[in-house]
């Protein structure tokens, strides 16, 4: 479920912004990372947990927020290879800033002790903080979905990604609007770092494998649509799940064969729009 | 400039190549060895990338098809490497076929996706498919070619075999890049920079633009396959990272570095690149964090890249002076 609060930010900068981002696999990582510096400055009792989780996205959302306006913003326009390889090389430099700070060890965050407790359901043994971020997805895509339908960011959202000229035209400051977006979209990231850093270790590398997988559930579902991402990030875990049960070799075969099979047939997605 | 375009530089790139032996040093021959295999593999990129304006992220995939080619022929099969060698090519082309069949398709970023998750479904192959790619562990040692040939030749009886491998690696990339010059200046190569440039219009001047792309999808194919084949053999070992998607990257940051669309630029990015990774590595172990400046600075300050900003330089310095 975390994978769609990743995907969700990978595919809002490419609706609104036309933007494959390669940092956004890092901006996860860095979420994780800020998270767990934050645990040792804070330690987790007392609900401290998701004090520490919200500040490491934020300060995700914060650095996301300044690249766009220092960096970023001169590459609209270009080259989509300009775009693509800074994005890239952001990704490279932040992942060794990482490396930097918090060196090439493993870092692990327990639990908030109010989820340390365990389900036991039809024999199988489910963690509570598992079954949390189970419901949390969902949760969270319902607030984001009616932050996008329902108020006027949410608009100005939408429209953007429709016509961003058409929209500049009618008095919107679009330049703001994109930042904003780069903003909440990283903070997606960063917040899906942050929950995952209690379930997996946080390691250098964690990025790169994110961002693929991301990548994938962005393209199954449709670049750009919402919905499109949510079930894109479903079927990518049963197919990855049942792919592990019946056929353990060739699962992460099957995953990137459905990408191929989804672009071929409908590139722009399950639910996404063709361009133009 | 004009005597500066005159001189021969091809043959004397060639020849200064192979005489990097003779210093004797084993790393120099070593790192030139690495250079030049990347050099072809970088310059097949350059014909989809830089002349027909496609970007492909996945282009490792036909590098490690290559290096898996040659590998698995010469050590599990003990074919020549005569044999083994063209082999990189053409399986590498015939998957290049088969995956640009429906890449050409596409445009733009849907274009580089696909390419992208054909190639992750060929390193998810290799990764897993222990019996034929070794999985996960790879295959090491990948023997040498029969070189012994070239021992009993005037001059270079006393050199390594890793040497030895390193002159036929330096000739048959020179024959590969000619090849390439060829296919770059002939009319065929025009038709790419032209769909490159503006593929609506040629499609108006009857060209069909997606045959033109595939071929030119299956051309730098092969050549990938070839540097891959070398690359397997020259590294001891063929290892499911090959097909990776940050080689992928990797090359085409090669490829900006030197130039795209320039013919020897990423050959000069290769090499930029490859003797900057030796320099930088010694000092410290935050590669990335460099290349990912340089990138920036590429991007932001010299988007030609080494070969596009000598030009310029040549073109400044060459500009006839006005009385």
């Amino acid at each position: 479920m975390f994978l769609f609060l990743i995907a969700a930010g990978l595919s809002l900068i490419f609706g609104v912004l036309r933007v494959l981002n390669f940092a956004h696999g890092t901006f996860y990582m860095l979420g994780a990372y800020a998270t767990f510096q934050l645990v040792q400055w804070l330690g987790v009792s007392g609900g401290r947990f998701w004090l520490t989780a919200l500040g490491g996205a934020l300060a995700v959302a914060a650095l996301g927020g300044l690249i766009e306006r220092l960096l970023f913003r001169r590459l609209y326009g270009k080259d989509e290879l300009y775009q693509l390889l800074f994005t890239y090389a952001l990704a490279l430099i932040l992942g060794d800033a990482a490396k930097m700070l918090w060196g090439t060890q493993q870092k692990s965050v327990s639990r908030p002790p109010e989820l340390t407790g365990a389900l036991h359901l039809f024999g199988a043994t489910i963690p509570h903080y598992n079954l949390f971020i189970i419901l949390l997805g969902p949760a969270i895509a319902l607030a984001f979905w009616l932050v996008l339908q329902r108020t006027r960011a949410g608009r100005y959202i939408r429209a953007a990604a429709l016509d961003r000229e058409t929209l500049g035209a009618l008095g919107v400051n679009v330049d703001a609007l994109y930042t904003w977006v780069f903003v909440l979209a990283s903070f997606l990231g960063g917040l899906g770092g942050a929950l995952i850093s209690p379930m997996r270790a946080t390691t250098p590398g964690m990025d790169t494998e994110v961002i693929v997988e991301a990548f994938v559930v962005v393209v199954i579902g449709g670049l750009g649509s919402f919905w499109g991402t949510f079930l894109g990030a479903l079927i990518y875990g049963q197919v990855l799940s049942f792919g592990i049960l019946f056929f353990p070799r060739f699962s992460i075969f099957a995953v990137f064969a459905l990408m191929a099979a989804v672009l071929m047939v409908r590139p722009w997605g399950l639910l996404g729009r063709p361009l133009r | 400039m004009t005597y500066l375009t005159r001189v021969p530089w091809a043959p004397l790139g060639v020849l200064a190549a192979l005489l990097v032996p003779a210093f004797g040093s084993r790393f120099y021959t070593f790192v030139a060895n690495d250079v030049v295999i990347w050099a072809l593999f970088a310059t097949s990129l350059n014909l989809l990338v830089g002349y027909t304006g496609l970007v492909s992220f996945g282009h490792a995939a036909y590098f490690g098809i290559g290096a898996y080619t040659t590998g698995i022929l010469m050590k599990k099969l003990g074919v020549p490497f005569l044999l083994a060698f063209p082999a990189a090519g053409v399986l590498a082309a015939a998957f290049a076929l088969l995956f640009g069949l429906f890449c050409v398709r596409l445009t733009r970023i849907y274009f580089a996706m696909l390419t992208l998750a054909f190639a992750q479904i060929v390193w998810a192959i290799c990764f897993k498919w222990n019996e034929v790619t070794g999985g996960e562990q790879g295959m090491p040692e990948v023997p040498y070619p029969d070189l012994a040939w070239m021992g009993r030749l005037p001059l270079l009886d006393g050199l390594r075999i890793s040497d030895h491998f390193y002159l036929l690696t330096v000739l048959l990339v020179a024959l590969c890049l000619f090849l390439l010059h060829r296919v770059v200046g002939s009319p065929f190569g025009r038709m790419l920079t032209t769909i490159r440039e503006n593929a609506e219009r040629a499609e108006f001047i009857g060209v069909h633009v997606r045959r033109y792309e595939l071929a030119a999808f299956v051309l730098a194919g092969a050549f990938a396959g070839l540097a891959g084949g070398l690359f397997g053999i020259f590294n001891r070992g063929v290892f499911p990272d090959f097909a990776y998607w940050t080689k992928s990257s990797e090359v085409l940051i090669m490829t900006l570095l030197g130039g795209m669309g320039t013919f020897y630029g990423p050959s000069v990015g290769a090499l930029a690149l490859i003797i900057l990774n030796q320099q930088i590595v010694s000092y410290t172990e935050y590669w990335p964090f460099v290349l990912g400046t340089i990138l920036v600075v590429l991007l932001f300050g010299f988007p030609g890249g080494l070969g596009g900003a000598i030009e310029l330089l040549g073109r400044r310095l060459g500009r006839p002076r006005r009385a």
